[in-house]
């Protein structure tokens, strides 16, 4: 009881990680349920934290109920670790843990990201937590929470397939760029978090955990490692990925997403590595040879 | 005994005296000035400048004050304050590209021509309260303690020219030469224009536009923003004066300008492309900024063939229920007596409840003999 309530915590103004220890007991619980169920979206009590809700909270409370003093941290915004929000998360934990943080994908035993999986195969120890602004899938089709819920239940996602199968009629491919809806396990359908297309096939037997946390609409789903991820697709229009004519101007890579920055006001542009940590790697080793 | 509350000029004037002494609070506290709310509570002053629709950051502070902090209250005196002040012309329209820059952030590309300067903003503090704050830091002669602090204001001429660079951001119309609607003057027409659309959303709620913002958000009308451009700065208001015959500079506005881009496939006879949401307002209020931009957006969906299917496309919902003075009036006039209107319902109520006993008492008793 006394530990629960954490007295003994060195007169510590705020928890390890913010969250009390009973509000991680809960979280925990909701992520071993969602582990459990892949896809599946667990609700929890979502707690406020000192960052506005839509701003990356349920990343922050999976973050803060599963972080032990042990871990390096890295936190990523849309694919690199020196944009603001990306800044202010990673600060925020170093705050209220102490712990070490990382802008390296290699060493990273925890990575928070909002928008990106990082280009770098992941690794059995590592945990990937999504900030996730809306995890229903079916949320763009239908409003209400009770339907989906049945849908879900009886495994009905005909309305999905007839969402692409319209788009191809219209525009003769699916005209969808990110959190594109991927069946989790041959059972649930689920938001992959608003990631580009790109990223859909690096869910499928990924070696990390990946834990989707969306705070403001109370739930949690996960994708355990090794998990079977489908994009959702037809057998004569299957699923494709974001490719790119140009390589990146810094590294030279083919194969990665790429930003595009604008040089000037006429319109020149450039494309660079939206993974600011994989470009570095391929920098420092071309550095090398 | 039976109390009317009719013919209350005692109990008004009791009521006004027990206002001003709550308003006054512990008079052992020293008073809150004008100036002090001006200064200091800047945000509530922009908030009720822009819904009061009268740029005047002093009579903001006064409505605030004597509405003891009630913006909605504060917003009605200002308006009502606003309606008796003569109009001698107008402006040109404001030269946003000219904008002295204090803040301007872009989210669609990471870096952009003429850069992104984050300023003073609240997205990246940690909420926790700032107990040092309950110290009041004042020296000797009670005055504040100055700080060395000094801020670097940007002259940024980068227009926001980056967003027409291609073909696939929607035109901008040109800004000089079109009358402009003033809701102030004339009432609301439907099937609305853009300029009285914009016009009404500056004035509008923030809480309900917001809330119309957030439901495009989830699933009730999606529209699929991006904030191409976030400002905030001064601008420089200029009046041709027709005596002079030329243009002079009568001051500046401290305003947020937001510039939102939709992608919008719609129409089978044009190519997609990203057409735009705007909002412009007085002050630093990038919250309602937004919020205004993305249900400009919503409401455009005629123009680009979209069905209307949820409330924040709806225009006639939006516009005609936006207004926080004239939604507070309704709401609460609820308060107001209504013995004459409940005595009429009554009656009916009764006289409904009458015949409903006669008829089941017609049908019982017609039962009866059947089954007899």
């Amino acid at each position: 009881m006394l530990d629960d309530l954490g007295l003994d915590a060195a007169q510590e103004d705020y928890s390890f990680a913010f969250l009390d220890e009973q509000t991680k007991r809960m979280v925990r619980r909701a992520i071993l349920k969602a582990v459990a169920i892949p896809g599946y979206q667990v609700p929890f009590g979502d707690r406020e934290v000192p960052l506005p809700p839509g701003w990356g909270t349920g990343g922050i409370q999976v973050t803060a109920s599963i972080i032990g003093r042990s871990d390096r941290l890295k936190v990523i915004d849309q694919g690199a670790d020196d944009t603001t929000n990306a800044v202010s998360i990673r600060r925020f934990f170093k705050r209220v843990t102490g712990i070490s943080t990382t802008e390296s994908t290699g060493e990273a035993t925890i990575i928070q990201s909002r928008h990106r999986i990082p280009e770098r195969l992941l690794e059995d120890a590592q945990i990937l937590i999504m900030q996730t602004p809306q995890p229903e899938p079916m949320r763009r089709l239908i409003n209400s929470e009770e339907q989906a819920r049945k849908l879900h239940a009886f495994a009905r996602y005909g309305l999905m397939q007839v969402r692409l199968y319209e788009d191809i009629a219209r525009f003769g491919h699916v005209a969808v760029s990110h959190d594109y809806p991927v069946r989790v396990h041959r059972r649930y359908l689920s938001s992959p978090s608003p990631i580009p297309r790109f990223d859909n096939p690096k869910l499928h037997r990924n070696r990390a955990l990946i834990i989707f946390g969306a705070g403001r609409e109370r739930r949690i789903h996960a994708i355990p490692p090794f998990t079977e991820v489908r994009s959702l697709d037809f057998e004569d229009y299957p699923f494709e990925v974001q490719k790119w004519e140009q390589c990146c101007a810094l590294c030279g890579s083919d194969n990665s997403y790429l930003d595009e920055v604008l040089l000037d006001d006429k319109g020149s542009i450039q494309f660079i590595c939206s993974d600011t940590s994989y470009c570095n790697d391929r920098r420092v080793e071309s550095r090398r040879r | 005994m039976i109390t009317s509350i009719k013919g209350g000029e005692k109990a008004i004037d009791a009521s006004h005296r027990l206002l001003a002494k709550r308003r006054r609070g512990n008079p052992a506290i020293a008073e809150l000035s004008v100036d002090q709310i001006r200064e200091q509570l800047t945000l509530a002053v922009d908030r009720v400048m822009n819904e009061g629709s009268l740029h005047d950051p002093t009579l903001a502070a006064l409505a605030i004050k004597q509405a003891e902090g009630d913006l909605i209250e504060a917003i009605y005196l200002l308006r009502a304050y606003r309606t008796t002040i003569p109009r001698f012309g107008y402006t040109k329209p404001l030269e946003t590209s000219e904008m002295i820059v204090r803040r301007r952030i872009s989210t669609t590309h990471k870096d952009i021509p003429g850069g992104q300067f984050l300023g003073p903003t609240y997205d990246y503090t940690h909420r926790l309260l700032d107990f040092s704050l309950l110290e009041e830091a004042e020296d000797e002669d009670g005055l504040p303690v100055s700080t060395d602090d000094t801020f670097e204001e940007m002259n940024l001429c980068y227009g926001a020219g980056f967003l027409s660079r291609t073909d696939v951001v929607e035109a901008e119309l040109p800004s000089d030469g079109i009358a402009v609607a003033d809701l102030t003057r004339e009432p609301m027409k439907f099937p609305s224009k853009r300029d009285q659309r914009l016009q009404n959303l500056t004035r509008g709620d923030e809480g309900f536009l917001m809330a119309l913002c957030y439901s495009t958000m989830r699933g009730y009308g999606r529209n699929h923003p991006y904030v191409a451009e976030m400002r905030h700065g001064d601008v420089s208001v200029v009046m041709e004066i027709p005596e002079l015959q030329f243009e002079v500079g009568i001051g500046t506005v401290r305003v947020t300008e937001c510039r939102t881009i939709h992608m919008t496939v719609n129409k089978p006879d044009t190519p997609a492309h990203y057409t735009r949401g705007y909002g412009l307002l007085f002050g630093h209020c990038e919250r309602k900024a937004l919020s205004v931009a993305i249900v400009d957006r919503a409401l455009r969906g005629p123009e680009f063939g979209e069905e209307r299917r949820h409330p924040s496309q709806d225009e006639e919902f939006v516009l005609s229920h936006s207004d926080s003075v004239a939604a507070s009036g309704l709401v609460q006039h609820l308060k107001l007596p209504h013995y004459v209107d409940f005595q009429g319902e009554l009656q009916l109520l009764r006289q409904l409840r009458d015949e409903y006993e006669k008829r089941a008492g017609q049908a019982d008793s017609a039962e009866n003999e059947n089954a007899g």
